[in-house]
């Protein structure tokens, strides 16, 4: 007798976004079982940070219900909703440090707002987030203005990390981070797995992060380019199966091709671009 | 052959259309009011909140509200000096000034000055903390954007611009006072005793009631805009153009109404029915 496929943690169920006129995603189904490294990949525009802020409630679906263990996020109040949100830590694409705080404070935020921690065991806990991304104590008085783009990161994950959540949630976490920064934050995806039983959701750009971090991978694609009737939702499955992926669109986006898109620049200013760059 | 596009509305429908975005632009504040109101009462304002938002409505305001209740006086005198010197009535001066500024001018003119110096800066502050995520990050960590941004705000203004109009009145006295005793030699015992014999604490109460009023509007308007700014800096440079100019109706608005509730209180609580207000 077949075991009953556990349920997710995550579920997305039929999901429709639009502001105004403008469609972002149509009927998008995914589930999300506990533990899974989820890597969502896509093309600019073609509703990846959107997904991430549907899946904590910072926005609202236009139809279809998004399920967080049980729970029709739609349906709770302000309050709940708020609870709920604390079972999740994200990373903002451009770290969103409270630039009127300091390092210390941003960290320490989210455990002072749920007021049942006394100072010291606060600091004690801030001090170990901030190890874990390997910062010392040194950056704690710094204001976010400060930073480097990689601190900032950082801090941001340190933050996120402060109160122990179930689900991490990256919004492209290394876009415009050098190449070696780059790398540290892959590998602190890495390590904080290692380290808690999260279940992580990363949105990239970037194929190095998919292959480094992936346990699964999702592919968007913007809709304004899909066939009518097609899944928005190009590729689900292992980063290993992206290789042998028979879909053009798929390979396009891993190979990081233009092809067809050049047809886009008009002829005569695609033939001056390649004079250009031939000279 | 080209299509035809969708025609431009005439000038019916853009009338239409603009009373369709005000009537929804109230609605929201309205709600976004009613919100704000609930946290205020529902759970004491976050710590290390209040004291930033009073500093900077308060403390930081106190030499522009002076300087502009100052010279309200100032101009009072010089421009009323010969009309009153001409009649033998110089020494009515102070009551006629003193009325004025304590009444209308201090109220009116030193919460136009907090609606741009305060009000504006609310709105830029808070539309940037909403295009760098800020006040997403604010969610994920478990603190509502209301009771924690707008909150502080509301009770600054409120409490502080009415205390604030105690400033702007008392220099406006001092400086009618100033130009019509030192300047233009008016006794200044008769001056006084004509300022004490009409100038009341129900006239004092008005003004200050008033100013708690605009306080309210001051904050609810610079926040609203504030926390629904468009993107981008030109979306933070109308919000903040948008809460001043907003404000400032909202100002001689309310000042208008408040003018024909308060006479009517006044009529039928201090002159007992023997005045002649609206109500």
């Amino acid at each position: 007798m077949s075991t009953p496929a556990p349920t997710p943690l995550i579920a997305l169920k039929k999901l429709n976004v639009e502001f105004g006129a403008q469609r972002v995603l149509t009927d998008v189904n995914l589930e999300i079982q506990r533990g899974q490294t989820v890597v969502v990949i896509g093309e600019s525009g073609c509703g990846k940070t959107v997904l991430l802020k549907l899946i904590i409630g910072l926005l609202r679906p236009t139809a279809g219900a998004v399920v967080f263990d049980g729970k029709i996020l739609t349906n709770l109040s302000d309050r709940d909703l708020t609870r709920e949100r604390l079972r999740f830590g994200f990373l903002f694409q451009s770290s969103a440090l409270f630039d009127s705080l300091t390092v210390y404070d941003n960290v320490a935020f989210g455990l002072r707002e749920q007021r049942n921690l006394k100072e010291g065991e606060i600091r004690g806990i801030v001090r170990q987030r901030l190890q874990e991304v390997g910062l010392s104590n040194e950056v704690e008085p710094k204001k976010p203005a400060e930073l480097s783009g990689g601190m900032k990161k950082r801090v941001g994950l340190a933050r996120a990390l402060a109160l122990n959540p179930e689900v991490m949630l990256y919004d492209e976490p290394t876009t415009g981070l050098d190449p070696i920064m780059t790398d540290v934050i892959n590998e602190l995806i890495l390590l904080v797995r290692q380290r808690h039983p999260v279940t992580s959701i990363v949105v990239t750009h970037e194929m190095k992060t998919v292959y480094k971090v992936a346990t699964r991978v999702v592919m968007l694609y913007p809709l304004a380019r899909l066939k009518p009737g097609e899944n928005q939702i190009l590729f689900d499955g292992p980063p290993e199966e992206l290789s042998n992926t028979n879909d053009p669109r798929v390979r396009q986006f891993i190979e990081g091709k233009a092809n067809e898109r050049l047809q886009e620049i008009s002829g005569a200013e695609h033939s001056a671009l390649r004079n250009e760059v031939a000279s | 052959m080209a299509t035809a596009g969708p025609s431009a509305p005439g000038p019916v429908e853009s009338l239409g259309i603009v009373a369709a975005r005000a009537v929804t632009l109230l609605g929201d504040i309205a709600i976004f009011s009613v919100q704000t109101l609930t946290w205020m009462f529902t759970r004491a304002p976050a710590p290390g909140t209040l004291m930033p938002a009073f500093y900077i409505v308060g403390v930081r305001s106190v030499p522009v509200v002076a300087i502009t209740g100052m010279f309200i006086g100032m101009v009072m005198a010089v421009q009323m000096f010969n009309q009153f010197n001409a009649l033998g009535m110089a020494t009515r001066l102070g009551s006629m000034i003193n009325i004025t500024v304590v009444r209308e001018l201090g109220p009116v003119l030193a919460a136009t000055m907090l609606a741009g110096r305060v009000g504006s800066s609310m709105a830029a502050e808070l539309a940037t903390m909403r295009v760098t995520e800020q006040v997403d990050a604010l969610s994920c960590l478990g603190a509502h954007p209301l009771h924690y941004l707008v909150v502080p705000r509301l009770l600054a203004c409120a409490l502080l611009i009415p205390l604030l109009t105690v400033v702007a009145n008392f220099m406006g006295i001092m400086g009618g006072a100033f130009i019509c005793t030192r300047l233009y030699g008016v006794e200044a015992h008769f001056y006084w005793a004509n300022s004490a014999a009409y100038v009341s604490m129900w006239d004092v109460g008005m003004g200050c009631t008033k100013a708690f009023f605009f306080g309210i509007a001051i904050a609810l308007i610079g926040c609203h805009r504030g926390l629904n700014s468009q993107p981008g800096a030109e979306g933070v440079g109308r919000s903040a153009t948008e809460a001043f100019v907003a404000s400032f109706v909202a100002i001689l608005v309310l000042d208008f109404f408040l003018a024909i509730f308060l006479l009517a209180a006044h009529d039928r609580f201090i002159l007992q029915g023997a005045g002649r207000s609206f109500l």
